[in-house]
């Protein structure tokens, strides 16, 4: 599944060619992390009920994942091969912390929101599967660069997941209303207010229509790239 | 391969860095944490009061919240049987602060019921109308449900409720925090019938067959609703006394 290239490159500073970019590029659609390699759907359902929660995710996933990514490269030389899971597992989980109290200082309210799930960031494959896979074979920067590629990649999937599912189930986008009736206007009026006629899917806002989304995302994604049909 | 003394030397040093830059990190944000903390609850015991505070209609910023804070709101702590309880008392109670908005209910929860206090806060609107406004705790289908419910001066009708919870369903228990409709129906809810006897206020699976003291269910919730009924009951039940000496006043 994986197509990383072991190739250690002699010249380590912060080129940016070809090669460099297409790390970046290539989790976005080739190679994303939620629709090719279906990791870190677990954090997908629970975290896309509202698009500034998906926001949220995706760039503490994406700071970890780099970070984690270009810790790992630097010392990947150092740490020893027989407890390598858990050096990793050590960096992933400061990391972690340090974002989870980073935002509770920040924006108490998304914290709040997100609660377990900041937490959970320490579980999400894609985190430790880029270590594994890419970290420890290749040098801090273009560890960096992957990093955050693939939190690019699983955050873009989040919003986009988020999108439909608040536009849907709450009718609004990013907590900004736009079809159907507020519940300020409930309170107050009878009358109806533009697009009132609309009633929440309430479907929508639970963890399965999370699923059907993500599916009908993969579905579209194939359907144009022929490349990532299974044929076997 | 690495011998076993440098693996060993490696992760004792690796987890010595950790735990030192996060302890400093940890300390080093804790009193914001803390500020956050108490705005964050300092605000749900105001959106209790809803339609009721004045200017309503503007958004409650940190800095607006702090201000009804230091010059609308009385706090105070009552015991079981609705006495007073003074600032040593709280802090013996071990809150070294004092302050009866640090009580922590679910502390609380886990003493004899004798030995428990509770926070009272007093609003004081501009045209001197007083509202009370009380803490319940109670749990719902997952974990743990609280609120703070606002009560006119009359001391029976409710003035507004905010609800919270640690992990309802969203869509359908989480409703209890979110819906503000389904919140607006306890506007104007009575707990006590017209003999003086304390009757709750109740959520009601299938509709409110009376527009008393009875609100409609959320559908889908059913036992986030049962949960949010007997903290009503239990909880606006230890407040009852208190009420009863502010009367006699």
């Amino acid at each position: 599944m994986e197509e990383t290239k072991v190739v250690e490159k002699k010249s380590g500073g912060l080129k940016f060619g070809k090669a460099e970019k297409r790390l970046l590029t290539d989790p976005l659609s080739e190679n994303n992390p939620i629709t090719v390699q279906v990791l870190g759907i677990c954090s997908a359902l629970a975290v896309t009920t509202g698009v500034k929660n998906a926001l949220v995710m995706a760039v503490a996933v994406t700071a970890v994942t780099a970070l984690s990514n270009f810790f790992t490269s630097l010392m990947r030389n150092t740490i020893p091969k027989q407890v390598r899971l858990i050096v990793q597992l050590i960096i992933i989980a400061f990391l972690v912390t340090v974002v989870e109290l980073t935002l509770k200082a920040v924006s108490f309210d998304s914290y709040k929101q997100l609660s377990v799930f900041i937490g959970l960031i320490i579980t999400n494959c894609i985190v430790m599967g880029r270590l594994e896979a890419f970290a420890m074979s290749n040098t801090p920067w273009r560890s960096f660069l992957d990093g955050i590629g693939n939190g690019l990649g699983y955050g873009i999937i989040l919003i986009i997941v988020a999108a439909v599912r608040e536009f849907f189930g709450k009718g609004s986008f990013f907590n900004y209303k736009i079809i159907g009736n507020t519940s300020e206007y409930l309170i107050n009026t009878t009358e109806s207010s533009w697009l009132g006629w609309y009633s929440n899917n309430n479907l929508m806002v639970l963890f399965p229509s999370a699923m059907f989304v993500i599916a009908i995302i993969i579905w579209i994604h194939r359907s144009y790239n022929k490349n990532l049909v299974d044929i076997s | 391969m690495h011998s076993t003394n440098y693996i060993i030397r490696f992760i004792l040093i690796l987890t010595a860095f950790v735990a030192v830059v996060l302890a400093f990190l940890s300390t080093g944000l804790k009193p914001i944490h803390d500020r956050n903390e108490a705005l964050y609850n300092k605000r749900a015991i105001l959106e209790a009061l809803g339609t009721q505070l004045d200017n309503s209609d503007q958004k409650l910023d940190n800095n607006k919240i702090l201000e009804i804070f230091n010059n609308q709101i009385q706090q105070q702590a009552i015991d079981a049987k609705g006495n007073l309880v003074d600032e040593s008392a709280i802090k013996s109670k071990g809150y070294p602060s004092g302050l009866p908005e640090d009580i922590d209910m679910a502390k609380e929860e886990k003493l004899p019921l004798a030995d428990r206090i509770y926070p009272v806060y007093i609003y004081t609107k501009s045209n001197g109308e007083k509202i009370y406004i009380v803490s319940v705790r109670g749990k719902g289908l997952w974990d743990a449900i609280w609120g703070n419910i606002a009560i006119k001066d009359d001391l029976r009708t409710i003035a507004g409720v905010s609800f919270d919870h640690k992990g309802e369903t969203p869509g359908l228990g989480a409703e209890i925090k979110d819906n503000a409709s389904w919140k607006q129906q306890f506007v104007g809810k009575t707990f006590e019938d017209k003999e003086g006897h304390f009757t709750s206020v109740k959520v009601v699976k299938g509709g409110a067959k009376n527009d008393i003291n009875e609100v409609d269910g959320i559908s889908g919730a059913t036992i986030t609703g049962e949960g949010v009924n007997k903290m009503l009951n239990s909880g606006l039940a230890v407040y009852i006394p208190y009420f009863n000496h502010v009367e006699k006043k």
